[in-house]
């Protein structure tokens, strides 16, 4: 999740009129919300003089961005090459593991297939699946995370 | 045509490349490591592949990935660039066996004129002026080797030929030093590189760095777009370009470009190359070597004709005829390029940093190829230019003023940058004279410390003699200014 991408969120929140959105990418959350100011005393005096603020407690608009921890604790095993994802080693044979498999650290989790290649890809953690971050045949590039495994 | 192209690059060339192929309507996918996701180059692809960590040979050299990136993207050509994999023919070769076209001459090219020594031997047999030297080692005889640099001629280098960087190298001024030197450069090439073979070249002291692009298709075709003038140089890294070359006329340009092309026409070549020639103050030159990518400066060559040369690169790698013939190219006024490198403009180290303010100059004639922005951080891990400032005028006294105009108006808040050093230079008499070898630099540069030394003199002794001491050239008043 990178700057240029809240912004987009801002933006989606300004042209839809909504509060707040919340998006999930691979292993990072975000919720943006927009924090409107309290609305004016609709009085024409206030209107008259909008200098005049000393009544109300200074009011602000703006976003407010929340990274919020991850749900589940635990780490991710990133891709080291760029390539397509495949989670067997061919699409008759059975995955190499599932959400729940316990993995050892050097155990074939997953293929990532670049140029023709069938890269087996070896963990480096030990622990539980807990939940794969990309899909079957999806593409994937260097440091993307995945699969949550915890210890 | 192609639908979408990998840019194998980061930075000011990638930018370019992505402007060329937005305008062709082709779509770009960028790489970058994983500290350049906020790259501008990034930002202004339409897809991005993280290739690698920032380590350049894990991700922008990084073979297997790029390919890979292309493959999953579905792009069907790669630009290289210059540097990274540009001039690397594994790469070339591999992008061709796997179906995406690589933009640029065909590997087997690449590969003989990376080597030096036959790409020497190529040009000779084309009849291309090359370095009067000796062929292949020279024996252990004193007598030949006297006789061997009789035919090169004075002064000369005696070199070795598993060396570089200045080691194993003797100049040699007149015959009676000659057998000392070969002596001693063969002992301090065994000492280096474990071999102690030398070869001898004409040695040329104020030559000029003045090379002539050429553009081919592969229908045959081989045009070249006139020379630029390297010469300001600070160890063998371009400062300034500018085209056309002020040490050049008419008959010497004939005679170049014609040189160039038929080392071209030689080695069969395909799409944008540059054939470096070495410029003697007699008005002999001499080929140097040829770079078989786009290079920085390409700029100065289409301010001055016109022509957008990454855009033709594009379209000779997708088959087409070159858009236009030798007889359509026609070259208007002067350009001049400055490499702003993020370097303190006195001792030249790194200068890292973020830059805080970035504002890049405008008005008539002026170009910025740059990827710097406010708020970047300038990643020490990759070369330290961060912005081209090109200028186009009528003569080249106007290209100066008007550079020195630009120069003064950039805003590169936050690190220093080289930009005071060229405004000491445009404004020397030397480079405005415009003439001046390739030692250039390093004399203003002893200039400078000289006239230092002489002021720090006169203020020791107490008295005022003639103006005041030189200090920086005056920038433009800075106004208080609000964060961006």
């Amino acid at each position: 999740m990178d700057l240029k991408e809240i912004k987009e969120l801002i933006s989606y929140l300004e042209s839809t009129g909504f509060a707040e959105v919340e998006v999930e990418g691979g292993e990072v959350r975000v919720r943006v919300v927009r924090h409107s100011p309290p609305p004016q005393a609709q009085t024409p005096a206030a209107q008259a003089a909008p200098a005049a603020q000393g009544a109300q407690p200074e009011s602000r608009g703006g976003y407010e961005v929340r990274i919020p921890p991850p749900a589940e604790p635990g780490r991710v095993i990133t891709s080291p090459i760029v390539g397509t994802f495949y989670r067997s080693p061919a699409p008759d044979k059975p995955p190499y593991v599932e959400v729940g498999s316990v993995i050892k650290k050097g155990q074939v989790i997953c293929i990532v297939e670049a140029m023709k290649l069938m890269n087996e890809i070896e963990s480096e953690l030990e622990g539980r699946v807990t939940s794969f971050l990309v899909d079957d045949g999806e593409p994937v590039e260097f440091g993307q995370p995945l699969m949550r495994v915890e210890p | 045509m192609f639908e979408k192209i990998l840019i194998a690059n980061r930075g000011e060339i990638a930018i370019r490349v992505i402007r060329a192929c937005k305008e062709l309507g082709i779509r770009t996918v960028a790489i970058c490591s994983e500290i350049d996701r906020d790259a501008l180059h990034v930002l202004f692809a339409d897809e991005r592949v993280v290739v690698g960590p920032a380590d350049n040979a894990l991700s922008y050299r990084n073979i297997l990935n790029i390919v890979s990136a292309a493959s999953v993207t579905g792009a069907e050509a790669i630009h290289p660039g210059y540097g990274f994999l540009a001039e690397n023919p594994r790469f070339a070769e591999i992008c061709e066996s796997c179906g995406i076209t690589f933009i640029g001459p065909r590997h087997a090219t690449i590969s003989q004129m990376g080597d030096k020594a036959t790409a020497k031997i190529l040009m000779e047999a084309a009849g291309v002026p090359v370095i009067p030297g000796s062929k292949g080692l020279l024996p252990d005889d004193d007598d030949e080797i006297t006789a061997l640099a009789d035919k090169v001629g004075y002064p000369l280098i005696v070199k070795a030929s598993s060396g570089g960087g200045g080691r194993g190298m003797r100049v040699v001024r007149e015959a009676e030093s000659l057998i000392d030197s070969v002596h001693a450069a063969r002992k301090e090439s065994a000492a280096a590189f474990g071999d102690d073979g030398v070869y001898l070249e004409r040695f040329f002291p104020d030559a000029r760095h003045v090379e002539v692009q050429i553009m081919a298709d592969h229908h045959g075709t081989v045009v070249h777009l006139g020379e630029r003038d390297c010469s300001v140089q600070r160890r063998n890294q371009k400062l300034i370009e500018e085209s056309p070359s002020p040490a050049v006329d008419k008959a010497l340009r004939t005679r170049m470009t014609d040189a160039a092309v038929a080392a071209a026409v030689s080695v069969d070549y395909r799409n944008a190359g540059t054939v470096e020639f070495l410029l003697a103050p007699d008005g002999n030159f001499y080929f140097i070597e040829m770079n078989t990518r786009i290079q920085v400066e390409h700029p100065v060559t289409e301010m001055v004709t016109g022509l957008d040369l990454i855009k033709e690169q594009i379209r000779i790698a997708a088959g087409e005829k070159l858009s236009f013939a030798q007889k359509d190219v026609h070259f208007r006024g002067h350009a001049i390029e400055c490499r702003i490198n993020a370097e303190d403009p006195d001792t030249f180290m790194p200068s890292l940093g973020i830059i805080s303010w970035y504002h890049p100059p405008g008005g008539p004639s002026v170009r910025v190829d740059s990827a710097a922005y406010t708020n970047y951080a300038v990643p020490p891990q990759y070369d330290s230019m961060v912005a081209k400032v090109i200028v186009h005028a009528d003569t080249r006294q106007e290209a100066i003023v008007r550079m020195v105009r630009a120069l003064e108006e950039i805003v590169l808040d936050g690190i220093r940058t080289t930009v005071p050093l060229y405004l000491e230079v445009l404004d020397d008499e030397v480079f405005r004279k415009g003439i001046y070898s390739t030692r250039y630099l390093e004399e203003f540069l002893a200039r400078k410390r000289e006239r230092q030394a002489q002021d720090d003199r006169v203020r020791a002794a107490g008295k005022r003699k003639g103006p005041a001491p030189a200090g920086k050239p005056k920038g433009p008043p800075r106004a208080p200014r609000a964060k961006p």
